[in-house]
């Protein structure tokens, strides 16, 4: 099952160098909140400086899954976990390895944006290294335009960095949230259905965005929306029952999955 | 639907339109009546010299409370250095941390203590600090306030944390920063109106407290001095001079009684006054 | 649906088609003026299934299918292209038929009946297997073509000898020859369509794979 780092060669084949390393080696990977067996032993393969996204039907295990990549699905006080996850070879579940180390280098974008209400603009994309000790202006400076650059939004926002937050419209502060993650410069992003809560317009730019980070990040995105995996991902995950039950290049599970399920819930006949 | 079953609903309607309506101005009554009162009574006697000056010897006109007002903020200060870091950081244990069960326990004890009458605490603070200093004290007197305030300002902080939205903890434990410094600088940052807003309730209810003070404070005539030394309140001197003899007296509790209305009334509006600022910036 | 709807349509037009090519032959073969001119006609409905067609593609897409149903959608305006072409070379023979029926026949014996029978046969077996999504069955119809092709050919060079040989016979088995190459492509734009379901049942595309029918079908076809 499962890990498919395909070395069959399509014309479709998205990474662009043969020595793509694994971001995140997933082996074995079970999650249970109490006596809920909510992930069922999942292994598969991230790749690097690529977007993989996460489909299946609510209730699947998608989102308890990218949880368990950076670790947030700690904060679920009965949760649990058994397997293996590996970032660039390090084990991010060590007992000697902190999480707060493994969310730096791993960040977080959320469906619903949330940028901190009582702090202006520069100050959240600033917040994550300032609250981690940072003190030099100049970087803070720096790493401000460039996170902003980064996530479009620069050019929006350059005149007025000490406005509020909150005065951004929806779709520009879920891309200040996104600026806010980059500033911290992790080595892989998450993103949980970061657009679902947008209009079209946003919605667009955020996927343009997100193809233009791909260059330099590792992305894993979970999202309901097929299109959407379609026109961004280069590989795609169906998850089915907290079962990973394929896993390819995304024009594969588009235009041909090898099971069933996967084609049942692609062409729309359940979920 | 008839027309005589829609006449019939109509005044149904109507009637308990004006029943509300009249049990809403009930409400209010007792307010006018009381603030009505203090005004005829006491308004003619605040003066320049009811701020400034000592309570003159008994049976002497003139004078006033000026050390009671003074000593009514010594207290509320000590009542804040005990009450507020107690109570809020034990909101914020409530809020963020903790078990189920120990915090049920926390919040029952806290809810309970509420509903201690103040002249129990009174007697408390007076058997754990007067009896063993052998005198009664300022001290005793910000103490015993300062424990009434706990479980007040432990409970509306842990009420307005919740309130923050769950999303800015995640947000911010994703960027890697750790969980206490999430609590103090972007939870509490952003409920620190909220927090406020308590803690400046809390204040303006004991405030108004004279039973706990009877045992603790005592009273002063003088310039307060020193902590370990008896200290005038208002409250306290409000109530000396309405059961004492003279109308001079009388005359100075009512003065008293309406400024101590007009300073709990005062922390009111402004705590109005801050919230309403805080809807208006989120919407 | 619309799917159902599309399958409909494409089932029709085939349906059109084959009748066109049956009918077109026979005015050939017994030298049927009067039908011959009604082939001719009925090819505009032929057409016109191709624009209806096309058009409710169109709208499909816009609604994002994936998958089998996104093969269905492309699979769906190829065979209806072909289709139409097989409709045109039917009436191409129509034509041939209407003018060889107006000149005495010509005396020679070539292989056209059988010809005609192996070009229908492979035209309806794929169009069978489109409905039954038989995907084998598909695969076995593309090395027929060869057979078609090899007699085309045979019949072209009986008729140039012939047509050497009698001058006077040159622009009726020219007439002839037409039809012929008309029937050899019917030939192969039935192979097309084969081709088309092979792709739609195994998404495999097996065109221009030199004489290849082998292959195991996919898991969940």
């Amino acid at each position: 099952m499962a890990d498919n780092t395909t070395t069959r060669p399509t014309a479709a084949a998205p990474s662009p160098s043969a020595a793509n390393a694994m971001a995140l080696n997933v082996r074995n990977l079970s999650v249970f909140f109490g006596e809920n067996h909510v992930l069922k032993s999942v292994s598969l393969n991230i790749a690097a400086r690529a977007v993989t996204a996460i489909i299946g039907p609510s209730g699947c295990g998608k989102s308890t899954f990218l949880r368990a990549l950076n670790r947030m699905h700690e904060l679920v006080p009965e949760a649990r976990m058994t397997g293996d996850i590996r970032l660039f070879g390090d084990d991010i579940y060590a007992p000697s390895v902190e999480s707060v180390l493994v969310r730096r280098r791993v960040g977080m974008v959320f469906q619903k944006s949330n940028p901190f209400p009582t702090m202006s603009i520069a100050e959240n994309v600033t917040v994550g290294l300032r609250l981690n000790g940072a003190r030099d202006r100049k970087l803070l400076a720096e790493r401000t335009e460039q996170s902003l650059r980064m996530a479009a939004l620069w050019d929006e926002v350059k005149d007025r960095l000490h406005a509020p937050a909150i005065s951004l419209s929806g779709g520009q502060q879920q891309r200040l949230c996104i600026a806010r993650a980059l500033a911290v410069q992790p080595e892989v992003l998450l993103m949980d259905e970061p657009a679902s809560a947008l209009d079209p317009l946003a919605t667009a730019k955020i996927e343009d965005l997100i193809l233009e980070l791909k260059k330099d990040y590792t992305i894993v995105i979970v999202t309901h929306n097929m299109q959407q995996a379609a026109r961004i991902s280069d590989f795609t995950a169906f998850f089915y029952l907290g079962e990973l039950v394929e896993f390819d290049v995304t024009t594969k599970i588009f235009t041909s999955p090898a099971k069933k399920q996967t084609e049942d819930y692609v062409t729309g006949r359940f979920g | 639907m008839t027309a005589a079953n829609h006449h019939w609903r109509n005044f149904k309607s109507r009637l308990m339109q004006v029943v509300t309506f009249l049990c809403a101005i009930l409400v209010v009554t007792p307010l006018v009546l009381v603030f009505y009162h203090l005004v005829k009574e006491g308004f003619s006697s605040i003066n320049w010299a009811f701020f400034t000056q000592l309570p003159k010897p008994v049976g002497e006109t003139g004078g006033g409370m000026a050390n009671a007002i003074v000593g009514t903020f010594i207290l509320l200060g000590q009542a804040a250095v005990l009450g507020v870091p107690i109570g809020v950081l034990g909101g914020v244990f409530l809020s963020e941390y903790g078990g189920t069960k120990l915090n049920w326990a926390i919040r029952f004890a806290a809810d309970i203590l509420n509903g201690v009458p103040s002249i129990t605490w009174g007697i408390v603070v007076y058997a754990l600090m007067v009896v063993p200093m052998h005198t009664f004290s300022a001290l005793a007197g910000g103490v015993v306030l300062g424990m009434m305030m706990i479980p007040l300002v432990m409970r509306t902080t842990e009420e307005v944390l919740q309130l923050v939205p769950g999303g800015y903890r995640e947000a911010a434990l994703a960027l890697g920063i750790a969980k206490w410094r999430t609590i103090v600088q972007i939870v509490m940052r952003t409920a620190l109106k909220g927090i406020v807003t308590g803690v400046l309730l809390a204040l303006a209810r004991v405030a108004g407290e004279t039973a706990p003070l009877l045992f603790t404070a005592l009273g002063n005539r003088f310039w307060p001095h020193s902590l370990t030394e008896p200290i005038a309140a208002m409250p306290l001197q409000i109530f000396a001079y309405a059961i004492g003899p003279y109308n001079d007296q009388h005359r100075q509790a009512w003065a008293g009684a309406l400024v101590l209305l007009l300073l709990v009334l005062s922390i009111n509006i402004g705590v109005r006054f801050l919230t309403r600022d805080r809807f208006q910036r989120n919407v | 649906m619309e799917l159902d709807v599309l399958k409909q349509k494409l089932l029709t037009m085939a349906s059109h088609a084959e009748t066109a090519v049956n009918q077109a032959l026979q005015a050939l073969i017994q030298r049927d003026r009067d039908l011959a001119l009604r082939v001719k006609d009925d090819d505009r409905v032929i057409d016109q299934f191709e624009v209806e067609i096309d058009d409710l593609v169109i709208q499909l897409l816009t609604k994002a299918p994936l998958a089998t149903n996104l093969r269905l959608v492309t699979v769906a305006m190829k065979i209806s292209q072909n289709l139409e072409r097989v409709g045109d070379e039917a009436t191409k023979i129509a034509k041939r038929a209407r003018d060889l029926s107006q000149e005495p026949p010509v005396k020679i014996t070539i292989e056209l009946p059988r010809m005609a029978s192996l070009a229908l046969d492979m035209l309806k077996a794929a169009l069978d297997a489109f409905v039954n999504r038989d995907s084998a069955a598909a695969r076995a119809i593309v090395p027929r073509d060869k057979e078609v092709d090899a007699l085309n050919k045979q019949i072209h060079e009986i008729l140039a000898q012939y047509m050497v040989a009698h001058p006077d016979t040159i622009s009726r088995c020219l007439n002839w020859m037409v039809a012929c190459k008309s029937l050899e492509r019917i030939a192969d734009h039935a192979k097309n369509v084969a081709e088309e379901v092979v792709y739609l049942c195994e998404a495999q595309d097996i065109r221009h794979t030199a004489g290849k029918g082998q292959g195991t079908p996919a898991p969940n076809s």
